[in-house]
């Protein structure tokens, strides 16, 4: 396979890492990496801005794995806890970065691309006006999932959704999404 | 009708609703992964307190966070106040935010220009 899911993690755990995750993304989990990051958070004296805009963003990326990814992937052959996903949050300069991974279905690429693009193309208040017309529009899906989680990261981090796809097979790809916050 | 007192989780908020009184709070954290299931109770008493409102209600807001998920349900609760609103009955929405929440005031703004009732933002100064 092309895309190396140990060499991708033991990459990505490189640099001033706060937290890194990998395997099943439940309620609990993400209970925990929330409580974890908060008690760091509080202990480097960020600003409270920051901080807020942190966790908000790590709700709604840990909350888009739970809501999509799917309990098992049929024809991958490494051994995945089910809801695999992969979290890992840095913290670069004054800033800090939100990684999320997860694998995907090579059909629902385009959708997602689009959506990501679409949103990197806004500005702020084009953004605003996506979020409020989404909100305003859209039917909560019966898994509580909405169709805002990407544009609100977009809003709250102010900065572009950095993507890649890696691919694994011909039913799946790794999807990678960065936030800088 | 009966008043309701829910207290808060880690993901939920604490609802107060006193019909009697004509007050409705809703504080703390919001970032349950379903939302639906938690404001439906909500919803569904607001449907019947829009039957025979107080002349006036207060709804007092002050949330910490709150997730996508929420802000879906938060906006079905605030068109059933506006359902109200609409029938001659008054509605005050208390939007609090923290000092520097810019993201928390913005989120009150949006609201407001979605729904036809005057917000007042409230700024909590330590």
């Amino acid at each position: 396979m092309s895309f190396n899911l140990r060499e991708y993690y033991t990459e990505l755990s490189k640099g001033d890492v706060i937290l890194a995750y990998k395997g099943s993304i439940t309620s609990e989990l993400i209970n925990d990496v929330l409580e974890a990051i908060e008690t760091k958070l509080e202990e480097t004296n960020t600003d409270s801005r920051l901080r807020k805009k942190i966790y908000n963003v790590l709700v709604e990326s840990l909350q888009n794995l739970f809501h999509h990814i799917e309990p098992h992937h049929e024809g991958i052959t490494e051994d995945l806890d089910p809801k695999f996903g992969v979290v890992v949050i840095e913290h670069e300069g004054d800033s800090y970065k939100v990684t999320t991974g997860n694998f995907v279905q090579v059909k629902r690429i385009k959708f997602l691309k689009e959506k990501i693009d679409k949103i990197n193309s806004l500005t702020k208040d084009e953004l605003k006006d996506m979020y409020k017309f989404i909100l305003n529009h859209q039917r909560l899906s019966p898994k509580g999932g909405g169709g805002l989680g990407l544009v609100d990261i977009a809003r709250k981090s102010g900065n572009k959704l950095e993507y890649a796809f890696y691919n694994y097979n011909d039913n799946y790809y790794f999807f990678n999404l960065t936030i800088n916050v | 009708m009966e008043p309701i007192s829910i207290e808060s989780t880690p993901k939920t908020p604490s609802i107060k609703f006193l019909p009697e009184e004509g007050v409705i709070e809703i504080r703390g954290r919001s970032i349950p992964e379903n939302s639906i299931e938690f404001y439906k109770p909500l919803v569904d008493w607001l449907e019947v307190y829009a039957k025979d409102p107080l002349q006036k209600t207060q709804v007092n807001i002050q949330l910490e966070y709150f997730n996508t998920s929420s802000s879906k349900c938060i906006l079905d609760v605030f068109k059933k106040l506006e359902a109200i609103h609409k029938s001659k009955h008054d509605i005050v929405i208390n939007w609090f935010y923290e000092e520097d929440d810019e993201d928390m005031l913005e989120a009150g703004e949006d609201y407001e220009s979605i729904i036809r009732i005057p917000f007042k933002m409230v700024e909590i100064v330590d």
